[in-house]
């Protein structure tokens, strides 16, 4: 099984990205399980969401102390929030952001990886919703999901031409971060 | 007799019970001060005072429990409370 | 006696806790729907509203209300119509509709609603516990337990058939745990239509209120009648306990799926330790069970389904030849320090030849999480126990004494 946190602001669309996830890899014939930390959701406060992927299906309630994978939504989280919390490891950290991921100095030993899903976002999408972004990131980085599924579930919950977007910024997230493994 | 569950019975058997019986006072109209202004009807809390066709009341004396509270609530002192002959 | 469900992936699909209830709702054919969005309930009544403003629940009335007291007072009425009548609420909404749960009950109008289960007020506190309906216990309604957003799904259109049979006529909560499950996106069956209609008859009580045909409901009884409407209510409970069964079987005949009638074991032959508990916690027991047992700790599950009517005969089936018994409530009955299933487990046992030692914990109020670590150090606390005896028979789990 894998246990993957998801750190945002209330209003980024963490919940929908871990949903998505879920969405997805039961789509590559995973079982899995999305919830949210049950709190009292306000917009821009940190939020955290929580997706767990397994070969089995899932049964455990308990919420994620020792995730494998943790993604950031916004690097100024990393000022009020220990996002390295638990991760283990061999575990691998993704941050949207523009600078290098020696940049960032956090008490972990897991990878530590940036993408700059803003821009990639701004680009494609024409605005800057990273959440579906940065599941391409994922994707591309720990290779636990293939980007055709996320795109499936990113199309599916977005018909249209805002799901067709995100599925190009998707692939885009996709491929930097499979050039940087 | 047997129960039936929910306590599901006939309706309207309030009416077997002619609570008339029970009256000292009876009310009584005097047409000729009532303005129709239907709060004897409203108030009583027996439904015992019936429209007529003309616009004014009438008592049913059946169910009737002699309150005086019609006459007490008349603007008009359209309604005697009048001892019964019993 | 546990039956294999097979799930077949084909067939599933990853959603909301809330809209696989909803959902189900939708295919059991409702004829009056009244609610009061709570959290964390919400999501329900919200996927509610949704279908039937797309016109997906047909010869359906939504009645919106000012407060849950209204909500559950206007299916009384409904109900009482012969319409086939659901709600949903949690916590606070819950407990504010008391009075009406009786009125539901004692007038025998087989309601179905969800509990989006929650902490009680005071302190404020919007997380998961089984507080809420648990202290609703004595209102004469059946309680079903699920442990995930299968189960709960199934679970509504097992509570359908289960009220609305003539031998049992009697209200049914089917409890979800609230965020862990109510908010939580996992793969399931969503309640199958075809086969719905073929399971879960309409709704054809005996008595109904028409205006053709006048009937009083609910009428007064004077205390040479009023014991008798009682006894008449408890029978109707133990007449639910075969009928849950039967419907779970024939529930499992039908979809394949099987949760467990009154109550589900999980490698509970050969068991030493039997640990009992409700709700989304059973997942999370398997997984230590089956940790365990690759270490040779003989310890087993005994899911109770059915917490009203009460399963005692299937629970002391369980537990007869056992070595410990161990009770989780997310729940407290002050006073008492005890949570409702270990003083109820403990009492049916009472009068009778099983003499099995009973110890109990509190755990996961306000939404406190239970991680595994918890559940195995109670493990070897049973451990200690069969060496020992018992040194506390009922306390808090998880306590920080550091704060009290
Ligand atoms: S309250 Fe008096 S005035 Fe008014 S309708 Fe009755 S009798 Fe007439
Ligand atoms: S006396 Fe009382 S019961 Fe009789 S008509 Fe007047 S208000 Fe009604």
């Amino acid at each position: 099984m894998k246990e993957i946190r998801i750190h945002g602001r209330g209003g980024q669309g963490s919940v929908t990205a871990a949903e998505l996830l879920a969405v997805a890899a039961f789509a590559d014939g995973k079982f899995s399980q999305a919830f949210p930390a049950f709190g009292v959701e306000r917009r821009g406060a940190p939020v955290q969401a929580f997706t767990r992927i397994s070969d089995a299906p899932i049964r455990l309630r308990s919420q994620i102390y020792k995730p494998d994978y943790v993604i950031v939504q916004d690097p100024t989280l990393l000022e009020s929030v220990d996002v390295a919390s638990g991760l283990k490891d061999d575990g691998t950290l993704i941050i949207n952001s523009d600078f290098d991921p020696e940049t960032f100095k956090l008490d972990t030993k897991a990878k530590i990886m940036t993408v700059n899903a803003t821009k990639i976002a701004l680009d494609i999408i024409g605005m800057p919703i990273v959440n579906t972004v940065l599941l391409g990131a994922f994707a591309g980085a720990t290779g636990e999901i293939r980007p055709e599924s996320i795109m499936g579930a990113v199309r599916e919950r977005f018909p249209g031409k805002v799901g067709e977007r995100n599925a190009q910024a998707i692939m885009k997230a996709y491929e930097m971060m499979e050039g940087q493994k | 007799m047997k129960i039936v569950p929910g306590a599901v019975c006939e309706a309207g058997t309030s009416r077997v019970n002619k609570t008339g019986g029970w009256r000292t006072f009876k009310p009584v109209y005097d047409y000729d001060k009532c303005i129709k202004c239907k709060l004897c009807e409203l108030l009583c809390p027996d439904s015992s005072v019936l429209p007529k066709e003309d616009g004014y009341f009438e008592f049913d004396y059946d169910y009737c429990k002699g309150c005086g509270i019609c006459a007490n609530e008349c603007p008009k002192q359209a309604i005697t409370m009048v001892l019964e002959e019993k | 006696m546990a039956r294999e469900t097979k799930m077949d992936k084909q067939k599933m699909v990853v959603v909301e806790g809330s809209y696989a209830v909803a959902n189900a709702v939708r295919v059991c054919k409702p004829n009056v729907i009244s609610a009061y969005p709570i959290t964390p309930q919400t999501h329900i009544v919200e996927e509610l509203s949704k279908f039937m403003a797309d016109g997906e629940i047909p010869n359906c009335e939504y009645i919106n209300v000012e407060s849950e007291f209204s909500a559950l007072s206007a299916l009384v009425g409904s109900s009482a119509v012969g319409a086939r009548s659901y709600s949903a609420t949690t916590s606070q909404g819950l407990e504010l509709m008391h009075e009406v749960l009786f009125n539901v009950a004692g007038m025998r109008l087989p309601i179905v609603m969800t509990v989006a289960n929650r902490a009680v007020s005071a302190p404020i506190n919007i997380w998961n516990d089984h507080q809420d309906s648990i202290s609703q216990r004595d209102t004469g309604w059946i309680q079903l337990y699920a442990e995930n957003i299968q189960e709960v799904s199934d679970m509504t259109a097992q509570a359908f058939k289960i009220s609305e049979d003539r031998d049992v006529m009697m209200p049914c909560m089917t409890c979800m745990d609230g965020f862990i499950l109510s908010h939580v996106y996992e793969p399931l069956v969503l309640l199958e239509q075809e086969i719905t209609d073929e399971f879960l008859p309409p709704f054809r009580p005996e008595r109904i209120l028409d205006s053709k045909n006048p009937l009083t409901f609910g009428a007064f009884a004077d205390p040479n009648i009023y014991t008798e409407f009682r006894y008449q209510q408890e029978r109707a409970m133990q007449n639910a306990l075969k009928k849950i069964e039967d419907t779970a079987n024939e529930f499992y005949d039908m979809y394949g799926r099987h949760f467990g009638g009154l109550i589900d074991e999980y490698r509970t032959e050969d068991a030493d330790i039997i640990i009992m508990a409700m709700g989304s916690i059973i997942g999370t027991i398997k997984d230590v069970i089956d940790r365990l047992r690759e270490r040779n700790v003989k310890v087993g599950l005994l899911k109770v389904r059915a917490f009203r009517p009460f399963p005692a005969e299937a629970i002391m089936n369980v537990i007869r030849d056992v070595k410990v018994v161990v009770v989780l409530d997310k729940n407290i009955s002050l006073g008492m320090n005890a949570g409702a299933l270990f003083i109820e487990t403990k009492s049916v046992l009472y009068n009778t030849d099983i003499d099995v030692p009973v110890i109990g914990y509190m755990m996961g109020q306000g939404g406190r999480d239970v991680p595994m670590s918890t559940i195995e150090k109670i493990i070897s606390d049973a451990e200690e126990v069969m060496r020992s005896g018992i040194k506390i028979e009922s306390q808090f789990t998880d306590l920080k004494e550091e704060l009290v």
